[in-house]
C-alpha cells in the first residue's frame, strides 16, 4: 500500500546546484560590480577631494603595498574579537542552561537582562583599559565578551524553553529526568537559535574590538591603524585598514555560518526553498 | 492588580539589592584575598565602592565648579537629543527601505548582502570623514552624531522592517487581492500591521543603537557636551577620582535604559490599538 | 486482571478552578481496546494523562498494571501517542523509533533489530532515513506508534491520534491500528471526537457527559473481530452509532453549544505551570 510521501527537495546534479547558486548571488555580484565602478567614475569624475573619498583603485594598491602592516593589525585584532567572542559566548550559554533549568531564576532576573541589554556597553571601554591597560588585548576582550553576552543569553534562552510542552510529556512518559530532557530535546532544539546568536555576536565582537582602539589601545591594533591614519589625514591608508576590518567581521561571520550549515542540514532553514 | 504590580516592584528591588551586595561582597571578596586577573586587582580604584559611586554625583565636578550630576545631566540631554535625532532619521530610512526591498526580490538579492555587510564596518572609523563632509557644507557637528546615530539605526529597523512585511498572513494577502486592492492599500491595511511586533522588537533594538552611535560618534567630533566627551574627560582624571567615571557610565546606562523604556511604553499605546492579528 | 483500574477518581483544577472530572468508575481489561468519547472539554484527555501519570488527579485511587500510575510510569508500562506526532525534526525515523530504547539503554544491535521489526510493523520499511518533514501526516503518526511500541509495553494511550488526518487516511490507519493492536497484544485507550472511529476500532466504547466529564454510559461493542472495511456497512454497525449518540445526546451536550472558555489543552498547560 502506498501513502503520499513528501518527496525530499530533489538534489539535483552537482552542476545544476551550482548554477541555482550563482543564480542566488548573481544579483549581488552586479551590484558590487556596479557599486565599484560608480564610486571610481565618481570620484575621479567630480574630482571628490580625495581625502574624503580616495577611489577604489588607490585604496586596492595601498591594500597591496601595506598587506604586512594591515595583516598583523588586522590578526592582532581579530584575536581581540575571538577571544572575547568565546569567553561571552560561553558563559552567556552556561547562563541560559542555568536560567533554563531553574524558571524563577530566569523570571527574577529578565528585568535585569533586558535593562543591561539596553546599557551602551561601549562605554565601558575606558574601565576596562584602566583594569588591563589599554595596550593590553585583555580589556578590549572583554568589552567584546560582554558585547557578546546578552545576544547569545537571549537566544539561547529561547531556543532551551521554546519546547512544545507535548515533546516534554512525551519524556516524562518515558520516566526521563531533567537532564535527559535537556539533552535529547532542549539543546537540539535550542540549536538554531544559539547559531543565530552566535552569528550576531561575530559582528559584535569584531566592532567591539576595534571601537575599544579609540579609548585608546597598541599600536599593533586596527582600530588605532584607521585612526593614527585619519590624523595625518592618510586616507587611502585609512580606508584600506577599514576594508580589512569589515573583510574581517564578513569572514568571521561567514565560518559561523558555515559550521551552521554543516551541523545542521536537518532543519528547515537550511532547504532549499 | 495592584498587588501583582507591587510583587513585581518588590521583586525588582530584592534583585537589585542582591546585585548590590554581590557587587560590594566581590570587592570585599577581592581586597581580602588579594584577588587578581592578570593586571586585574581589586581594589578603590578599579572597583570602587557603590555609595561611593552615587555620592560622587554631588560632588563638584572641578574644584568650585557645579555639581557632576549637574554636568552630567547636561550631557545626557545633549547626547538624547543626538540620539533621538538619530533614531529618527534611522528608523525612517530603515523602514523605507524595508518598504523598498519587500517589494522585490531583485532588489533584495542585490542589496541585502551589503546592508548587512555595511555593519561590519566599524563606522568610528569613517566618521571623521563624516564630520568633516557635513561640516563643509553647514551642518552643525551635533548632526554629525546623529548621522552616525542614525548609521547604527537603520539596519535592525530594515531586517525587521523586511521579515514583517513579508510575514503576513497569504490568505489576507489574498482576500485583498479578491478586492482588486492595490499595492499601497495591501501594505498599509495588510502588511505593516502585521509587521508591527517586528518593527517594535527593532525599534527597542534601535533604542540603544542610536545611544551607542551619539556617544561614540562625540569622540571623533570631538565634541564636549555630550556624554562622549564626558566619559573621554573623565578618563584622564580616572587615577585620582575614578569615580567620576563610573558617575558618568552610570548616567550613560541609564539614559540607554530610558530611550528603551520609551520605545516599550509607545508599543503599549500603539500595540493595544492595533488590528487583530497583531499578538 | 484488569490493567487500568479507576476508583472514584475526580480532578479539580487550581484552587476553586475548574472541575475537569467527576466520580469516575472504570475497569480496563487485557488485551481491550477502550475508546473515550465525549464533546470537548469533557475531560476525557485529562483522564488519558492521570492515567499515564502526567497530571494528578484530586481524588480517587487508580491502578495501573497492579501499580500506582507513578511507578507504572518509572517502570515505562505504556506508550503514548498525541495527536500531534510530536517527532523531533533532528532525528531520522529509525532514530525517533529508537529514542525510548536508547533512553532505557539498549545496546545499538538490539535497537536496531526492533526498529527494523517496528518498520515492518507500521509498513514504512525503506524510510529509516528520512527526516519527519519528508513524510506525511499519516507516515508521521505511524512513526509515533510505532516508537510507542518501541518497548512493547502493555498499555497504550491514544490522544487523538488520528484527529489532524483526512477521513481516507484515517479509515486505513484504523485498519492498520487494529492489525498493529492484534499484532502486538496490548491493551489500548484510545481517545477520539469520532463516533464512527470510536465504534469500529473498539471493543467498548464509553461515552463522556460534558464538563464536569462524567461516564454517561458504556456500550459494547459486539462487533466480528477482526474488524474489516466491510464492517463499516453491516447494520449492526449504523445501530452501535446511534447509541453511541444517543448517549451522548442525553448528557453528553450534543445539541447543545457549550462554550469552552479555555479548552483542556489550556489546562494541561495550567498543570504544568503548577509543577
Amino acid at each position: 500500500m502506498t501513502s503520499t510521501v513528501v518527496e525530499p527537495i530533489p538534489r539535483g546534479t552537482l552542476g545544476r546546484r551550482v548554477g541555482r547558486e550563482l543564480t542566488d548571488w548573481a544579483p549581488a555580484a552586479a551590484v558590487f560590480v556596479l557599486g565599484i565602478a560608480l564610486w571610481e567614475g565618481l570620484v575621479r569624475g567630480l574630482n571628490i577631494q580625495e581625502f574624503l573619498l580616495p577611489p577604489p583603485s588607490e585604496i586596492l594598491q595601498t591594500l597591496w603595498t601595506e598587506r604586512d602592516t594591515l595583516w598583523s593589525a588586522g590578526w592582532f585584532t581579530f584575536q581581540e574579537a575571538f577571544g572575547g567572542w568565546l569567553i561571552g559566548c560561553s558563559v552567556a550559554m552556561l547562563t541560559a542552561l542555568v536560567l533554563a533549568r531553574w524558571r524563577t531564576l530566569s523570571t527574577a532576573l529578565m528585568p535585569f537582562a533586558i535593562a543591561a541589554n539596553a546599557i551602551p556597553i561601549i562605554a565601558f571601554a575606558p574601565i576596562t583599559n584602566n583594569w588591563f591597560g589599554a595596550l593590553n588585548q585583555s580589556s578590549k576582550m572583554v568589552i567584546a565578551a560582554v558585547l557578546c553576552y546578552f545576544p547569545v543569553l537571549v537566544n539561547t534562552l529561547r531556543g532551551l524553553t521554546s519546547v512544545r510542552p507535548q515533546q516534554i510529556e512525551l519524556m516524562r512518559s518515558y520516566a526521563a529526568g531533567e537532564v535527559e530532557i535537556f539533552r535529547r530535546v532542549r539543546i537540539p532544539n535550542a540549536l538554531p537559535y544559539i547559531f543565530t546568536g552566535l552569528k550576531v555576536a561575530t559582528v559584535l565582537a569584531m566592532i567591539g574590538a576595534i571601537v575599544g582602539d579609540w579609548f585608546g589601545g597598541s599600536l599593533d591594533a586596527l582600530g588605532v591603524e584607521i585612526q593614527r591614519q585619519a590624523g595625518v589625514f592618510a586616507f587611502t591608508e585609512a580606508w584600506a585598514a577599514i576594508v580589512v576590518a569589515s573583510v574581517l567581521g564578513i569572514a568571521f561571520y561567514a565560518a559561523v555560518a558555515i559550521v551552521e550549515r554543516l551541523t545542521m542540514g536537518w532543519h528547515p532553514s537550511s532547504r532549499t526553498e | 492588580m495592584a498587588g501583582m504590580v507591587a510583587k513585581r516592584v518588590g521583586m525588582f528591588a530584592l534583585v537589585l539589592a542582591a546585585l548590590c551586595a554581590f557587587w560590594e561582597g566581590f570587592k570585599w571578596f577581592g581586597e581580602t584575598t588579594g584577588f587578581a586577573l592578570g593586571s586585574f586587582e581589586v581594589n578603590d580604584r578599579t572597583l570602587p565602592h557603590i555609595h561611593d559611586i552615587i555620592g560622587q554625583l554631588f560632588e563638584p565636578s572641578r574644584t568650585n565648579g557645579p555639581l557632576l550630576i549637574e554636568v552630567l545631566w547636561d550631557a545626557a540631554l545633549f547626547t538624547a537629543k543626538e540620539a533621538a535625532v538619530g533614531f529618527a532619521l534611522g528608523a525612517s530610512i530603515g523602514f523605507a527601505l524595508g518598504v523598498v526591498l519587500a517589494h522585490s526580490r531583485l532588489l533584495q538579492r542585490g542589496l541585502l548582502p551589503y546592508i548587512v555587510a555595511s555593519q561590519t564596518v566599524p563606522i568610528l572609523a569613517i566618521a571623521p570623514m563624516v564630520v568633516v563632509w557635513m561640516g563643509g557644507r553647514g551642518f552643525p557637528d551635533w548632526f554629525s552624531v546623529s548621522v552616525i546615530s542614525a548609521y547604527l539605526t537603520f539596519f535592525p529597523v530594515t531586517i525587521n522592517t523586511l521579515r514583517g512585511l513579508t510575514s503576513a498572513d497569504p490568505r489576507a494577502l489574498e482576500l485583498m487581492n479578491s478586492y482588486a486592492a492595490g499595492k499601497w492599500a495591501i501594505l498599509w491595511k495588510v502588511r505593516v500591521p502585521s509587521a508591527l511586533p517586528y518593527l517594535f522588537a527593532a525599534f527597542k533594538i534601535a533604542a540603544t543603537a542610536s545611544v551607542v552611535g551619539a556617544i561614540i560618534g562625540e569622540l571623533p567630533a570631538s565634541i564636549q557636551d555630550g556624554l562622549g566627551g564626558a566619559i573621554l574627560n573623565f578618563n584622564q582624571y580616572y587615577a585620582t577620582t575614578p569615580t567620576s567615571l563610573w558617575a558618568t557610565n552610570l548616567i550613560a546606562a541609564l539614559l540607554g535604559i530610558t530611550f528603551f523604556l520609551i520605545v516599550v511604553v509607545v508599543e503599549r499605546i500603539v500595540v493595544h490599538r492595533a488590528p487583530e492579528h497583531v499578538a | 486482571m484488569s490493567v487500568v483500574s479507576l476508583q472514584r477518581v475526580s480532578k479539580k483544577f487550581g484552587v476553586g478552578g475548574v472541575r475537569a472530572l467527576q466520580a469516575i468508575d472504570l475497569e480496563i481489561g487485557e488485551r481491550e481496546f477502550v475508546s473515550l468519547i465525549g464533546p470537548s472539554g469533557c475531560g476525557k484527555s485529562t483522564l488519558l494523562r492521570i492515567v499515564g501519570d502526567l497530571i494528578q488527579p484530586s481524588t480517587g485511587k487508580v491502578v495501573v498494571n497492579g501499580k500506582t500510575p507513578h511507578q507504572a510510569r518509572l517502570d515505562r508500562d505504556y506508550g503514548i501517542v498525541f495527536q500531534d506526532a510530536v517527532l523531533f525534526d533532528w532525528r531520522t525515523v529509525a532514530k525517533n523509533i529508537s529514542l525510548p530504547l536508547e533512553m532505557v539503554g539498549w545496546d545499538r544491535a538490539k535497537r536496531t533489530e526492533r526498529v527494523n521489526e517496528l518498520l515492518e510493523l507500521v509498513e514504512l520499511v525503506g524510510f529509516e532515513g528520512h527526516h519527519p518533514w519528508q513524510l506525511s501526516g499519516g507516515m508521521q503518526q505511524r512513526v509515533s506508534i510505532a516508537r510507542a511500541l518501541s518497548f512493547n509495553p502493555p498499555l497504550l494511550l491514544m490522544d487523538e491520534p488520528f484527529g489532524a488526518l483526512d477521513e481516507m487516511t484515517r479509515e486505513r490507519l484504523n485498519l492498520e491500528l487494529l492489525r498493529i493492536w492484534e499484532a502486538s497484544g496490548s491493551t489500548v485507550v484510545f481517545v477520539t471526537h469520532s463516533i464512527a472511529e470510536a465504534v469500529f476500532l473498539s471493543t467498548r466504547v464509553v461515552v463522556m457527559s460534558a464538563r464536569p466529564g462524567r461516564i454517561v454510559g458504556i456500550v459494547d461493542v459486539d462487533l466480528a473481530q477482526p474488524r474489516t472495511a466491510d464492517t463499516r456497512e453491516e447494520e449492526r454497525f449504523a445501530d452501535l452509532i446511534r447509541e453511541v449518540r444517543h448517549l451522548l445526546r442525553r448528557d453528553g451536550g450534543l445539541d447543545v453549544e457549550e462554550p469552552t472558555p479555555t479548552g483542556e489543552q489550556d489546562f494541561i498547560a495550567a498543570e504544568e505551570a503548577l509543577d
